[in-house]
């Protein structure tokens, strides 16, 4: 199926009758069937990874098998209600969020037009409290008074394959991005409630192709994109020929080094793909002009987690590496690159799930001497946290006008934002090596800030209008300062946005850049020996070059 | 259909308490055995509802950052928004719980041509909030008044400043005429607003029309129909010394009245207005984002689950490693 040109589907979104443009649907919710049609589902996982996975963790994935969400049977297995049922149950006794989640809510309406999905799509079931409600009611049903004596008026409902259906629909339509918590005045958190339901679906086989095969390549090969160790290495050797072109000068990382201080480990799309590639090399340059003994690893090259799209067993196993490579390196302690959904997990996950690790110390940057006590149990540092620590104390050399190319905005990722408040740091770094730069509107940065729409495993072709719609509040807050003050980059530190913003600039914005804030600072960073740089770390010309004077 | 739902619900309640308030022994029945039962179960549902809530362990730290983390000591921390100490964290409660912290924060989205989203700062439904919430505890402080025998001090005052105005008489308390409000507005914008009337439930409305049904009895008594004060009092401060009389007449209108608190005090803890406790307990505002400073446990944590192992991982690509010239363990 054809996806919408942009001018069509911004027509659409602001004309098209919808709980967003302000008309009430005629039908109740409950009586709303969830229709698949090729668009708007993701692809069901592939046997072979559904098996991969269960021997990896028995009993998690349910039963391999072709199916396709738009046949009316889903070769479900014949107790599916039961296993449901007791999953739900066994989770509100594991996590007291659940309960309260499910308990408290006054359906005060405060969330409903937070979400990017429903400002994007209008469907009323995007709303965060009625996506909440999808689960609340049969929630209802089966483990309240109220709900099994008085039923619909109270809002419960019998569990049926329909229910199932329509969860499958809608809790792949949350990227768990926590926006919603934030303006909850009793903190329900969406992304905790969409996490259980995943679990649970996971438990009778509902699931996606583009979670299940990454989650399956970083369990057997270290990263997502299932580069085996020689690939991950000679990715990395092309970016120090790059850079060797662009600085003259020849960084030499290395590769699971035993005795190196620090481990270094971002997502593995910054080594395979672009734009993630140029912050890469603005990490390699980074590291260079300080002199840092670190290693990269092979074993552990996946900073992000696809197990935390799945279950917490998934993620609990693919984290694990992480100290398990430090460990075995015999390393002091972490560095972690730009990634959102990464830094999710090892800021709220890590240290419960693996930790803690008593064979690392306390982080140090052995630049600056400062000791990162906000790591003191983790022992992971953030690359921003390390990067504003040098600059202020004036450990790089910085010549910014080399960015003048740019004119920058910068997009606070959902979970660094929200799940963590790495709000200033970035944006230390970005005043010391950009000189333009301009805030996106209120309400749309900082802890406000809007999710790319395509987090949580949705980053995939099949449902790329879903994910146009769902990116279109964070692409109107760009194409406000792109308007305003002419921006033409959007920088971030997230790996999943690098992909999926581009994607979404392109679509509603083009001519819109998007760079992680490394890249920025290597673009930047002054090197010692570097012969005169002529383009950007993408080989873009820069101000005032002769060809970037014509492409002006 | 909802709001007509509730609105039935709540009269039908009103003509219970009516008939029964008529028939003989009916008062002694509200006022004597009713106001015992009723708040049994409110305490005892109550404390179920907190305690299996309680009972579930909060597996993983995670807390909503509204605000910039603790870092470095040279970037200036949010320490309500997102605290990482347990002082930070009861600052940021109190915010919540006495000022609405979060409702403070709502904006509203809307979508013009273009498109073009714009989103608005939105406060009516903080303001709606509070002067719902403020007025109901002001009046539930208030008729402590009728239970306690002296009356405290702290309540005088507060029946004073709830009365400063010093129009009408007896004396207009503001709280009467807020909490009306409180409830009409609340109840109006569930109606106005397209989303929120299409997420509504019975659960929704029935509260709001019930309390509405107890303020607007209460006023009545106040201003208009007036049963015998001291008849109330004494029969409220037997209840609160367990030696409940019926001491002449209240006229009918104050049984319906407490016949409805009851039924409110019944309804409480099976209900959303559970929110009053839970708020206290949620993960996300309740936790110090002190996550990589301490280590949080997680009671059922599963240590066999491991990482697929090094060995393993060396054993499948050791040969390709060793050509690339990756280190490995085994040669």
């Amino acid at each position: 199926m054809a996806d919408p040109k942009a001018e069509q589907l911004g027509i659409g979104v602001a004309k098209d009758p919808s709980l967003m443009t302000g008309a009430i649907p005629r039908r109740g919710w409950m009586d709303t069937p969830a229709i698949f049609k090729p668009g708007n589902y993701c692809y069901p996982g592939k046997p072979e990874m559904v098996e991969y996975l269960n021997k990896a963790l028995p009993g998690k994935f349910g039963e391999p098998r072709v199916w396709s969400p738009e046949d009316e049977d889903w070769k479900l297995p014949e107790n599916w209600k039961e296993i449901i049922l007791e999953g739900l149950r066994e989770r509100l006794d594991k996590f007291r969020s659940l309960k309260i989640f499910m308990d408290c809510c006054v359906r005060c309406g405060a969330c409903a037009d937070k979400c990017h999905f429903f400002l994007g799509t209008g469907d009323p079931k995007n709303m965060p409290v009625l996506r909440a409600e999808l689960l609340r009611s049969v929630y209802r049903r089966e483990f309240s008074k109220a709900g099994k004596i008085m039923g619909k008026m109270v809002g419960a409902r019998d569990l049926t394959v329909d229910v199932l259906k329509e969860w499958f629909m809608y809790f792949y339509q949350c990227t768990e991005c926590r926006r919603c918590s934030l303006y909850c005045p009793y903190g329900i958190d969406t992304a905790e409630i969409t996490m259980m339901m995943r679990e649970l679906l996971h438990l009778v086989g509902i699931n996606t192709n583009w979670i299940l095969e990454p989650a399956a390549n970083s369990n057997r090969t270290g990263n997502h994109m299932g580069l085996q160790p020689h690939t991950f290495k000679e990715n990395i050797e092309y970016l120090v020929d790059d850079i060797e072109e662009i600085t003259g000068i020849r960084v030499e990382p290395t590769f699971n080094r035993k005795g190196a201080e620090i481990l270094f480990i971002t997502p593995s799309a910054d080594v395979f793909a672009e734009p993630g590639i140029y912050t890469a090399m603005g990490y390699l340059l980074l590291f260079h002009h300080i002199g840092l003994d670190y290693t990269w690893s092979t074993y552990a090259s996946e900073g992000g987690n696809f197990g935390l799209f799945t279950n917490n067993e998934l993620m609990k196993k693919l984290n694990g590496k992480m100290y398990a490579e430090a460990e075995r390196l015999g390393v002091k302690w972490i560095l972690g690159g730009e990634c959102g959904h990464m830094w999710r997990v090892v800021h709220q996950y890590m240290d419960t799930l693996n930790g803690p690790p008593d064979f690392l110390e306390v982080p140090k940057s052995p630049i600056t001497g400062t000791v990162f006590d906000n790591a003191a149990s983790t022992k992971m540092v953030h690359i921003s946290e390390f990067t504003a620590d040098l600059i202020h104390h004036n450990k790089l050399k910085l010549d910014s006008s080399r960015n003048d190319h740019r004119k920058v905005t910068y997009h606070d990722s959902c979970n660094t934002a929200r799940a963590m408040g790495l709000l200033e740091e970035p944006r230390i770094i970005l005043k010391e090596v950009v000189n333009d730069f301009h805030e996106m509107p209120e309400h749309t940065i900082r802890e406000e800030t809007f999710c790319c729409g395509s987090g949580t495993g949705l980053n995939t072709g099949e449902i790329m209008e879903l994910r146009m719609r769902g990116g279109l509040p964070r692409a109107n807050a760009v194409k406000f300062v792109k308007e305003k003050y002419d921006v033409n980059t959007l920088s971030c530190v997230c790996a999943i946005d690098r992909a999926t913003l581009s994607v979404l600039m392109d679509y509603w914005t083009p001519g819109v850049d998007v760079c992680g804030v490394s890249e920025l600072v290597g673009n930047a960073l002054i090197m010692e020996g570097e012969k005169e740089r002529e383009t950007g770390l993408r080989f873009e010309p820069l101000a005032g070059s002769e060809e970037g004077e014509a492409d002006v | 259909m909802k709001v007509l739902q509730s609105v039935l619900l709540v009269l039908a309640l009103v003509v219970v308490g009516f008939v029964v308030a008529i028939i003989p022994g009916g008062q002694a029945l509200i006022g004597k055995v009713l106001p015992y039962l009723a708040f049994a179960v409110f305490l005892l549902f109550f404390i179920v509802k907190v305690v299996g809530w309680a009972k579930s362990p909060v597996p993983f730290r995670i807390p909503t950052t509204a605000g910039q983390e603790k870092s470095l000591p040279w970037v200036k921390q949010s320490r309500f928004d997102n605290p990482s100490t347990t002082g930070g964290v009861i600052v940021r409660m109190l915010l919540e719980v006495t000022m609405f912290r979060s409702l403070f924060r709502n904006t509203k989205a809307e979508m013009h041509d273009g498109p073009y989203l714009a989103h608005g700062s939105s406060k009516y439904l903080w303001l709606f909030a509070l002067i719902f919430h403020y007025s109901f505890l002001v009046v539930v402080l208030r008729h402590l008044r009728l239970f306690l025998n002296p009356v405290p001090g702290l309540i005088q005052a507060l029946g004073g400043a709830d009365g400063f105005l010093q129009v009408l008489s007896p004396g207009l308390y503001i709280s009467d005429l807020t909490i009306v409000l409180g409830l009409v507005l609340l109840f109006g914008r569930r109606l106005v607003r397209p989303q929120i009337r299409y997420i509504s439930l019975v659960n929704d409305y029935f509260p709001l029309v019930l309390i509405f049904a107890i303020a607007t009895s209460g006023i009545l008594m106040r201003y208009i129909i007036r049963p015998d004060i001291i008849n109330i009092k004494q029969l409220a401060v037997g209840l609160a010394t367990f030696h409940p009389v019926i001491p002449g007449e209240m006229g009918t209108i104050f049984f319906v009245h407490l016949f409805l608190v009851c039924c409110l005090l019944v309804y409480f803890p099976f209900s959303k207005l559970m929110h009053m406790g839970g708020v206290f307990l949620s993960p996300t505002r309740n936790m110090a984002n002190n996550n990589r400073m301490v280590h949080h446990d997680n009671p059922w944590n599963d240590p066999a689950i491991k990482p697929h192992s090094y060995a393993g991982y060396e054993d499948e690509f050791r040969e390709v490693m060793k050509e690339a010239e990756i280190p490995v363990e085994k040669e």
